[in-house]
């Protein structure tokens, strides 16, 4: 569904992001880690349209969407939440949803009532005439979601759903997402939060310093010494490895 | 347009008992000072689109408003074209000059006081280009001759006026209740409160704040014109002099920006404000822009959702708790 192929990005001298690749297949749960800076963010805003990138491509459904407009981006089907939630605040959680749902709903009655239908599958049904900034935070994860679901969009792509929740409420968010995909929907998402991307993904990616080093399944990730080492320093895997045998 | 609270509607009860008054009353000395004030709304609601619901504040709406009253006088004067036909280019040419200088400052990326300067200095540039051209009557301005009648859309009664104003401050008010509940209200608000996220979700803010640009052009044109065919005469100073911005935004500031009857409510209050410490301290010129100062600075320090927000507060209807599964 998504082929994302060689991007790269610098910003000054600094190679945010170089050669990356990864393939999203449809229906699936993919998962994109790396350490903090590793340039996970950045792939986001170069898949979405946000940034453009300096070489490489982006192919959505078979169509090139390389530098493409967010909002174009978005009506393809396509859509990206943000890492630091931001609800529009003075609309309520039902509006809030419907500036999603207008995209392709121009009658206000009509992307209501799907804003409603949308808050109520995400367990937001006693919410929706709350104002949007007296939610919490796992409140606010949620409104982010339901936002992005009203566009219709097929592939989401998450940035750090589950940061800043507490357990339970990341198991009940890791429920909606499997509940959504399930659904007919496709998920690319970075993650720290290691509870739901071992849950969740099927297959993860891991980034570091800009550059794609691994890619398999979460449990075959955990183990690969090239990850170990880049969330835990050089020379930490064999360390590792000798603490087991001793 | 319906009242979120007691306070709230107090307060709009307040502003139509006001209104309403003035046909009892037979003061021309008032009804004279409504007028003015009316045509302020227009302007205030005007700035209310972009600023209020887009959060684009702008300290040049003069640009708008002055290019409608030009071009409806330029039209009446030097081409003898009817005044109804004037009257729908002068908010034509509002529309215009908001599209244009929107296109030009989104397309740059401009925001917040950048914004604000780069149409404050449109106006400026056009006050002194209307000043020094032929063909706005340069320095002395443009007089329409005095022939009253429902052609010319002039009138001598001043109640006529002021019914005749009263109504198309009604109009601007239903058009942007209908604008807010609209998708394109919707999509301003989002744009206001995060643009980033607004794009994300599939809006092209470029052209929501343009087109937002284009419609507050339009009112701003319209309260051009009416200030045209209220007193028939402009000069620069008059129609493009920064007073007319500081108004615009002043209003909708003090009255509840993004809000329906923020920006007439707080223009009524502010223009009785300003005419009673005129009366106060004899006629000191120049004395009711202080006061207006010490009101905005007081506004912006404890009523930051202006006086629509603080009669919010008072009295809050109890909504119905339908549907909370």
């Amino acid at each position: 569904m998504l082929e994302v192929r060689n991007l790269s990005k610098s910003f000054g001298g600094l190679k945010a992001v170089s050669d990356a690749s990864l393939d999203v297949p449809e229906g699936g749960i993919v998962g994109l880690l790396g350490p903090n800076g590793a340039g996970k963010t950045t792939c986001f805003t170069m898949i979405a349209g946000f940034t453009k990138p300096d070489h490489g491509s982006v192919r959505f459904n078979g169509q090139d969407v390389t530098g493409l407009p967010p909002h174009r981006i978005c009506a393809m089907g396509m859509i990206r939440t943000f890492q630091i939630v931001q609800p529009f605040a003075g609309l309520t959680v039902q509006e809030n949803i419907a500036v999603g749902a207008y995209l392709h709903h121009h009658d206000r009655a009509e992307a209501m009532a799907v804003a409603r239908q949308v808050g109520k599958r995400l367990g937001m049904g006693a919410m929706l005439d709350r104002p949007a900034s007296s939610l919490t935070i796992a409140g606010r994860k949620r409104l982010e979601l339901a936002r992005a679901l009203a566009t219709g969009a097929k592939l989401l792509l998450l940035d750090e759903v589950m940061a800043g929740l507490i357990p339970s409420e990341v198991s009940e968010i890791v429920g909606i997402i499997r509940q959504i995909r399930d659904e007919g929907h496709t998920f690319l998402m970075i993650e720290h939060v290691m509870q739901a991307v071992m849950s969740l993904a099927e297959t993860a990616y891991v980034l570091n310093h800009g550059k794609m080093i691994a890619h398999g399944t979460p449990r075959e990730l955990v183990q690969d010494p090239g990850v170990v080492e880049a969330y835990l320093g050089h020379g930490a895997a064999a360390r590792l490895q000798e603490g087991h045998h001793a | 347009m319906k009242p979120q609270s007691m306070g709230q509607a107090v307060l709009i009860g307040l502003a139509l008992i006001y209104l309403a008054s003035l046909y009892f009353m037979s003061s021309p000395v008032w009804m004279g000072f409504t007028i003015n004030a009316l045509i302020v709304a227009v302007v205030a609601l005007a700035w209310n689109i972009t600023g209020g619901f887009g959060g684009m504040a702008s300290f040049g709406h003069a640009a708008m408003y002055g290019t409608g009253a030009y071009a409806s006088a330029i039209l009446q004067v030097q081409y003898g074209i009817n005044a109804w036909i004037a009257f729908a280019a002068g908010i034509v040419a509002g529309a215009a000059m908001g599209a244009f200088i929107g296109a030009l400052a989104f397309r740059y990326g401009l925001k917040g006081s950048y914004f604000a300067l780069v149409t404050l200095a449109f106006a400026e540039v056009l006050r002194i280009c209307a000043s020094s051209f032929a063909i706005t009557g340069g320095g002395s301005g443009l007089q329409l001759r005095l022939e009253p009648g429902l052609s010319t859309l002039q009138f001598n009664e001043r109640a006529v006026v002021y019914t005749i104003l009263l109504v198309i401050v009604a109009l601007v008010m239903a058009l942007t209740a209908w604008l807010k509940y609209s998708r394109f209200g919707a999509y301003l608000i989002a744009v206001r409160e995060n643009e980033d996220a607004a794009r994300a979700l599939g809006i092209d803010t470029y052209r929501i704040k343009v087109k937002a640009m284009a419609i507050s052009g339009a009112f701003a044109g319209l309260a051009g014109v009416l200030y045209l065919q209220v007193w028939l005469f402009i000069d620069s100073a008059v129609v493009y002099g920064s007073a007319v911005s500081i108004e615009a935004l002043i209003g909708p500031i003090i009255g509840g920006a993004g809000t329906v009857w923020g920006p007439l409510i707080g223009t009524l209050g502010l223009h009785l404000l300003g005419e009673g410490a005129k009366h106060l301290l004899h006629n000191a010129p120049g004395l009711n822009f202080v006061l207006y100062a010490v009101v905005l600075i007081c506004a912006l320090r404890f009523l930051p959702q202006g006086l629509m927000g603080l009669a919010a507060r008072i009295g809050t209807f109890r909504k119905k708790d339908d549907d909370n599964a």
